[in-house]
């Protein structure tokens, strides 16, 4: 979908931003390229769009050279997501996400509309649409960002650090959000970060640039953190490298052992005797979990068990689609050491342990499956 | 006291609010010169400060060039362009155009600059081509500051065309300087004070247009709060 060949920047003042580029973007896939600042990785991205022109090589967009595209037209069709969202302060939210549709010559009663739509696609109430950029919030503007970008429905979205300027639990939700709007659009996606973490979690595959405008190691998520080309992507990719790569491995197949639980409401003295080795889960009507009693806590409490007298409980590990990673994180984070296991509904089906989870690792990589 | 009865005495005398030399008369002859200094004045200025602004190139000649017009002694100039193109309307409005024209230019120039550079990038990087950026983007955010140059220049010309009035205009500068000639204070000192009441409400009409022209988004955030 999009092919970097050869293709190297050098700026007037003989700095070389990207050397030698060959990279081949999958069409349908988010490709994120990351690397420390100064690496190229931005450079690289904005040459899609001609926002930057190569010094030489060739960059082939669906099998086109841009260089043949007349720049304005060319951005038209590509969307593209910056640092900061870069909304337009003086244009409503919706004015705002028309701005491409617009450009192309759509008419305005069309281009609300679509506009519109786009605010419910990114998961905005319509009536933001009304407000100008200043009056929401960076989460709230970044995503007005993606809505604008995807107006016109273009096949290729170009991302810019879009997520950077956010704080860290926003930022994941939003990281979500971009996860399930591909699952339904099947972009080609050129994502750009500092942040490895990021780049692991959205990247289908992941460029790992290294200063001076070179390309490291090109590769599935998996692969960068099982088998580093070098000593820089090693060191780039980072601490708790194997606990991260449990993330690519299925957890099927792990034991699934019984919880005792009790229904929020229930009486003390009835919990007590629902106690396994002194823990319960404690979940409410639709048998999602709420937190833990212990005995511990039981004993200095009378009447029902309300939410005043739960222990918060650790992340929970989804049978249905959970990775060795989420259930072992499950069993350290959980207070009674014991994982707590949901099915896709979020409903309580049972617990893991941290001695299961390494049983089943160590029976994958008998198995081959665990990359050496 | 004695200074003040004068002054009313001269207001309320029916005589100076009739004819071709009354206060009307002279209200709509020096409003007239103002518009039409303020609209060449906008005419030149805010394309060179939108230009030099959007491509950032001559900048420093400009601020330069804008200072110092702006330093020029209000009558010195009146005078030189006098005797170089001789007494008339002409003249004069080119001596208040070139007063006019640094502030406009400069706030247009200044406007332009202060855009946030990833608006600007946003604005490409949409497809925008060079002039829609500049018309769609640039300009309505950096309508503040320019609606700002555009309003001193109106103040300072309804000021100067007082003073044109000795270099042969008509307006409200002809009871000053007529009145001077005479030794008939109470007509210079009304003169006065009806510029000035003048430039009270010219300026109470630029805030008014300021408030149409500049988008709401640009204002400091009052309303709705973002909330997370």
């Amino acid at each position: 979908m999009i092919e970097f060949q050869a293709v190297t920047k050098r700026f007037d003042d003989g700095t070389v931003a990207v050397d030698e580029l060959n990279l081949s973007v999958d069409p349908g896939r988010i490709t994120v390229f990351v690397g420390p600042s100064g690496c190229g990785k931005t450079t690289s991205l904005r040459m899609v769009n001609r926002m930057i022109d190569a010094s030489s090589g060739t960059i082939l967009v669906d099998g086109k050279d841009i260089r043949q595209s007349d720049p304005p037209l060319l951005r038209r069709g590509i969307g593209y997501v910056i640092q900061q969202a870069g909304l337009f302060p003086h244009r409503t939210v919706l004015d705002n996400v028309a701005t491409v549709p617009l450009l192309s010559g759509w008419d305005r009663r069309k281009a609300r509309s679509r506009a519109a739509e786009l605010l419910e696609i990114v998961g905005l109430p319509s009536e933001l649409g009304k407000r100008y950029p200043a009056q929401l919030s960076g989460g709230q503007q970044q995503r007005v960002g993606v809505a604008r970008a995807l107006a016109v429905d273009p096949p290729v979205l170009l991302m810019d650090e879009p997520f950077s300027a956010v704080d860290p639990v926003v930022r994941e939700g939003l990281q979500d959000e971009l996860l399930r709007l591909q699952d339904e659009l099947d972009k080609t996606i050129v994502f750009v970060t500092h942040d490895i973490d990021e780049a692991i979690k959205l990247g289908d595959k992941v460029a790992v640039f290294r200063t001076g405008g070179k390309l490291a190691q090109y590769d599935k998520p998996s692969e960068l953190l099982a088998r580093p080309a070098d000593d820089f992507v090693a060191s780039f990719v980072g601490r708790d490298r194997g606990y991260r790569a449990l993330g690519f491995l299925s957890a099927d197949g792990l034991p699934v052992g019984e919880l005792a639980s009790v229904v929020l409401g229930t009486p003390v003295d009835q919990a007590r005797a629902a106690l396994r080795q002194g823990w319960a889960v404690v979940v409410d009507e639709r048998k999602h979990p709420v937190g833990w009693v212990s005995a511990d806590r039981l004993s200095t409490v009378d009447g029902l068990v309300t939410e005043d007298v739960l222990l918060s409980g650790g992340s929970l590990y989804d049978v249905d689609s959970g990775s060795l990673r989420s259930a072992l994180d499950s069993a350290l984070s959980s207070p009674s050491a014991l994982g707590v296991a949901v099915d896709g509904t979020g409903a309580l089906v049972g617990s893991v342990t941290a001695d299961e989870v390494l049983r089943a690792l160590a029976s994958a990589r008998d198995a081959g499956e665990v990359p050496q | 006291m004695d200074f003040v009865s004068l002054l009313i005495g001269w207001l309320s005398d029916a005589a100076h609010w009739a004819g071709s030399d009354g206060v009307p008369v002279r209200v709509l002859e020096h409003l007239e010169y103002t518009v039409i200094s303020l609209l060449i004045a906008v005419v030149i200025g805010f394309p060179l400060g939108a230009l030099v602004g959007h491509t950032g190139r001559g900048g420093l000649l400009l601020v330069g060039a804008a200072n110092g017009l702006r330093a020029l002694p209000t009558l010195g100039v009146l005078t030189i362009v006098v005797l170089l193109a001789g007494i008339g309307v002409v003249p004069a409005i080119a001596g208040l155009v070139l007063l006019a024209v640094p502030p406009v230019m400069a706030g247009t120039y200044a406007g332009i600059r202060a855009v946030e550079p990833i608006i600007v990038d946003a604005a490409r990087g949409v497809g925008m081509r060079e002039w829609k950026v500049l018309a769609s983007v640039e300009v309505p955010n950096a309508m503040p500051l320019i609606f700002g140059g555009v309003r001193s220049a109106a103040l300072q010309v309804v000021a100067t065309a007082t003073v044109a009035a000795y270099v042969g205009l008509g307006g409200l500068g002809r009871y000053v300087f007529d009145g001077l000639a005479i030794r008939d204070y109470a007509q210079v000192a009304s003169g006065a004070l009806v510029v000035a009441v003048l430039a009270v409400v010219v300026d109470l009409v630029f805030i008014g247009l300021q408030r149409l022209v500049v988008s709401p988004g640009l204002a400091p955030a009052k309303s709705g709060k973002a909330s997370a």
